[in-house]
């Protein structure tokens, strides 16, 4: 058989970007690059209080501002009963407010004009007067007794400022396991705060919505990331048929979760279109999207771990304040108030867990989304992991030997869990082991007691992650109450070319490559004769979307299976025209060939054509298949990054020297898009170590609301991230892959954090909170007597 | 809100346009003009997705009223190609996989491209420098610094002499 056939750059090969011809060329499509025939704009009018009852709103100037054709208020809404929406999280949502906002840019009035400019000339205009209230910051204050109640609006299934208590695990048995290693072993706590942050993804969020009356269809161009769970949300929220609503989410300039809830502007946009039978246009500056739009985290963590005295852990036991700021707007799977936050076991063997998560209302805006993360995994892989090295430090053990002794074993998968998950595949040590040999851990240790000597602040922090990603299966996660499949459409034209259509999309994460890469693997093609659609509902089979690394373990399995499909029909295809029984027929990538004679075979684009001009007559025509995949497990990619910082005793300023990221996702599609996948990803976990905040003053005021206070890391902060692998594939996907996306940003802030306080270890220093500013660094320096002049 | 006529010369092309005074060079590009390439980020000059070349110089469009790009010689990212061609910027982002969702590129490639007009040869830190001014939310930054230098030896190998001014092509 010709070579030609077998390569087909399938899996494992770096084969450049599809998607990349149109983006280098400045022609991708972005919501903000669509322009339709009489599009009008809008513009938020948002509350400049945190906390304030409306007493009026004026919006007679605004309507004689030259442009301006309209603005809605929450009154408008109500009478069509859309002031309020359902969030993902059994809470409810204003889309404008009606007598009262909650926190700081919460949505008022939504203006409607001829162009951008008379749109933001109508904001200014719309006269509203409001009454302050006290305000709620502090999460840990909104259960105090003279706490302001701030959701009046559910008094009555919802007392007070408490959203819920949530808790899993063996009370009693964590509690003995604690009462004896306080007897007869060690018990550490470490309190942390997993700040406040933003996605920020340099594409804010918007839409435009295009209704038509006459065919009563809605079209809405849309930042989404879940577009068919949307379209559902849509059809549900403004009660219209979901087979009329079209949401297509074109090129998407980056999402990390962000563009995972409905946002206000979406469904003003849709009530503006409808209202005026005209395309409207609404985009979000930056201000409105680090104020308003989904955060990530806001966690307040006690985590407490009791071990024998030799180190061997026995029980974890957590509690978490966590601050969903005015609507509890979390885009979680509705069984888990708090996502995946039990999989903090982390890479442990922990025979007890215990968990629990208080939430709270505070004056902020509502959240919280999944950050480049699945569902709080980043907040329970830091608090294992930074409690893991309080451990270490209370023994004077290495941390390193801490965690190999305490890893679940190689041999130990599939590993139940003490907090019931049932871990896939996984090989920590091995892990641990390489990042090791590549930064000579044991010469580094020994750099650091020479640099001590001479009081220079050098440290080496680990992190051993474990991660939960791919949901489904659909039984236990949903988004909304749908069930979290995923799916692909494979379609082969007469000519042996292929079109595939998935029920995920990408914000940048190279699904038209990757995917295309799958079927080139399975049906033994190039992937340059593979295009993969994505992001329509109107043709895309149903998905529940990117987010959470569900891409590949879920719609990537729907995709093999798909072509599978496609392969078995071409079997029976080759069989009738090889005139052999299928039993008598070999696969070869590209080829089926008769048993014994290589010679006597059929290609699979001759299987195609074949398809559609002599098709069996036992068969239907055609060549095409679609699966609908319900994994049955979570996959559980892992990694050990070692991150080696030194400390300027004079400014508290922390330099990374080196970063060493070993990761483990599985089988790998394409290594070039996973090398890019972790270097974006550590640099999202360098971001909250060291640089960016979400926070508020005492008035709810954002004082990050811009670039400029909003730190995301430039070229200048960002290491040479150095990578490297090892691949343990997981048993139950079709292709034995895990998901990437999300494992670095995961894994990242801990191994900061833990190099940091490992540099001040021997002056008893336990902890830092994020993010490592100079002046928090500065502050411990001096407090120890480290500062310099 | 007084309005304006301007004459902006871009990748080559005139355009001429009346615009009101208030009106940003980067809305006149993308919404007047459809040059969509070209991005918006942020507002406050922070991320560098919306930079241009005005009369050669890397400058961020959000920043600029269209006004003041009259009589002026601008290049956007769809400037970059020339004769079906891709610029050697083009040509890297893409070799080295520095983009993923492509927002940030553009105005990217046009801060390279400024960066190597004035410095053909330049080393990871002055790249590092060089594009300090442009947010990427996807990469990390470390394929963009690749791409930059794929294209600083392509452009050297095949001696394309940098010009001075924003026109396209001549690179």
């Amino acid at each position: 058989m010709a070579t030609e056939a077998r390569h087909v750059h399938g899996l494992g090969e770096a084969y450049k970007r599809k998607e990349d011809a149109r983006f280098i060329r400045g022609q991708g499509n972005y919501v903000d690059d669509v322009h339709l025939p009489g599009m009008l704009y809008g513009d938020i009018v948002r509350s400049p209080y945190a906390h304030a009852l409306i007493k009026h709103i004026d919006i007679s100037e605004a309507l004689k501002v030259p442009g301006v054709l309209a603005v809605i208020t929450g009154k408008d809404l109500d009478a069509a009963g859309l002031a309020w929406m359902p969030t993902l999280s059994n809470d409810t949502e204003a889309v404008l407010a009606l007598d009262r906002v909650h926190y700081q840019m919460q949505e008022v009035a939504f203006v409607v004009a001829t162009s951008r400019y008379a749109a933001a000339d109508g904001v200014a205009a719309v006269e509203v007067d409001y009454e302050p209230l006290p305000v709620l910051v502090n999460p840990k204050k909104a259960l105090d007794p003279d706490a302001p109640l701030l959701r009046p609006d559910k008094k009555d299934r919802q007392p007070t400022n408490h959203i819920y208590h949530w808790e899993t695990g063996d009370r009693a048995g964590t509690d003995a396991a604690f009462a004896e290693a306080e007897a007869n072993g060690i018990v550490v706590s470490q309190d942390m705060y997993v700040p406040r942050i933003h996605p920020a993804p340099i594409e804010t969020c918007g839409c435009v919505a295009d209704y038509h009356a006459a065919t009563g269809k809605l079209t809405v161009w849309m930042t989404s990331q879940a577009p068919h769970a949307h379209r559902t949300l849509f059809a549900i929220v403004a009660g219209l048929p979901e087979h009329r609503i079209r949401i297509i989410s074109p090129d998407v300039g980056g999402g990390f979760g962000n563009k995972v809830p409905i946002y206000p502007g979406y469904v003003c946009a849709v009530v503006a279109s409808i209202t005026t039978g005209k395309p409207v246009k609404w985009i979000e500056d930056r201000t409105e999207n680090l104020s308003s739009t989904g955060f990530g985290r806001d966690y307040h963590i006690h985590a407490e771990i009791a071990s024998d005295k030799d180190g061997n852990v026995k029980a974890l036991r957590v509690h978490t304040l966590a601050d969903h700021g005015a609507f509890d707007a979390a885009a979680q799977p509705t069984k888990f108030p708090a996502g995946l936050f039990h999989i903090c076991t982390g890479s442990y063997d922990f025979k007890k867990a215990f968990v629990e998560v208080d939430a709270v209302h505070t004056n902020k805006a509502p959240g919280g989304i999944a950050y480049r993360c699945s569902f709080r995994v980043t907040e329970a892989s830091y608090l294992i992991e930074r409690t893991m090295d309080t451990l270490a430090h209370r023994l004077g053990k290495d941390p390193a030997e801490l965690r190999m002794q305490n890893f679940i074993k190689p041999e130990a998968f599939p590993y139940r869990s003490a907090l019931d998950w049932t871990y896939d595949s996984g090989n920590y040590e091995a892990a641990l082991k390489l990042a090791m040999k590549n930064v000579d851990y044991e010469g580094l240790r020994r750099e650091q007691a020479e640099k001590r000597v001479r009081g220079e602040l050098m440290g080496i922090g680990i992190s051993s992650f474990t991660e939960i990603v791919g949901a489904g299966p659909g039984k236990h996660f949903d988004i909304a109450g749908i069930q979290m499949f995923d799916s692909c459409e494979v379609r082969v034209h007469p000519t042996g070319k292929v079109l595939a259509r998935i029920g995920v999309q990408t914000q940048g994460q190279g699904h038209e490559t990757t995917f295309a890469q799958i079927i080139a693997a399975e049906l033994g093609m190039s992937p340059d004769d593979v295009d993969v659609e994505h992001g329509d509902t109107d043709t895309a089979p149903y998905g529940l979307g990117t987010y959470a690394s569900r891409s590949t373990p879920v719609a990537g399995a729907a995709t093999a299976l798909a072509a599978r499909k496609v392969r078995d029909k071409a079997k029976k295809i080759a069989s009738y025209l090889l005139e052999v029984g299928e039993e008598d027929l070999e696969w070869e990538p590209g080829r089926f060939y008769v048993k014994g004679s290589p010679d006597k075979g059929k290609t699979i684009q001759e299987l195609a054509f074949a398809a559609y001009t002599n098709c069996p007559p036992y068969l239907e025509p055609g060549l095409e298949a679609v699966n609908y995949y319900d994994p049955p497990n979570l996959t559980y990619p892992f990694g050990s990054y070692i991150c080696i910082v030194d400390i300027d005793r004079g400014t508290g300023q922390v330099h990374i020297r080196r970063f060493m990221a070993v990761d483990d996702c599985g089988t790998i599609i394409n290594p070039m898009v996973v090398e890019g996948q972790i270097h974006g990803g550590l640099t999202q976990g360098l971001a909250p170590a060291m640089y960016e905040e979400l926070a508020y003053d005492e008035n709810g005021n954002v004082l990050s609301g811009s670039f400029q206070d909003y730190l995301i890391p430039t070229s200048m902060e960002t290491p040479s991230w150095e990578l490297d692998r090892t691949i343990t594939p997981s048993p139950h996907h079709p292709i034995g892959a895990k998901g990437v996306g999300e494992s670095p940003t995961v894994g990242a802030p801990q191994g900061i954090v833990n190099a940091v306080v490992d540099a001040l270890a021997h002056t008893g220093v336990r902890h830092i909170d994020m993010p490592l500013t100079p002046w928090k660094v500065w502050q411990v320096l001096k407090e120890k007597g480290l500062a310099t002049d | 809100m007084s309005k304006h006529t301007i004459s902006v010369k871009i990748n080559g092309t005139t355009y001429e346009g009346t615009v009101e005074a208030r009106t940003l060079l980067v809305h006149w590009l993308r919404d007047d003009l459809h040059l969509t390439g070209t991005h918006i980020g942020c507002d406050t000059t922070s991320c560098g997705a919306c930079t241009i070349l005005v009369d050669g110089k890397a400058t961020k469009s959000c920043t600029m009223f269209a006004v003041q790009a009259d009589g002026r010689e601008l290049m956007t990212v769809e400037g970059l190609e020339q004769g079906g061609k891709l610029h050697p910027l083009q040509e890297g982002f893409h070799e080295c996989h520095a983009l993923q969702c492509g927002y940030c590129t553009p105005g990217m490639m046009m801060t390279g491209l400024a960066l190597l007009r004035s410095n053909p040869n330049p080393g990871e830190e002055e790249i590092r420098v060089g594009i300090s001014g442009n947010l990427c939310r996807c990469t990390g930054y470390v394929n963009i610094v690749k791409a930059i230098k794929y294209a600083a030896e392509k452009m050297r190998e095949t001696q394309q002499t940098p010009v001075a001014t924003g026109e396209g092509g001549g690179d």
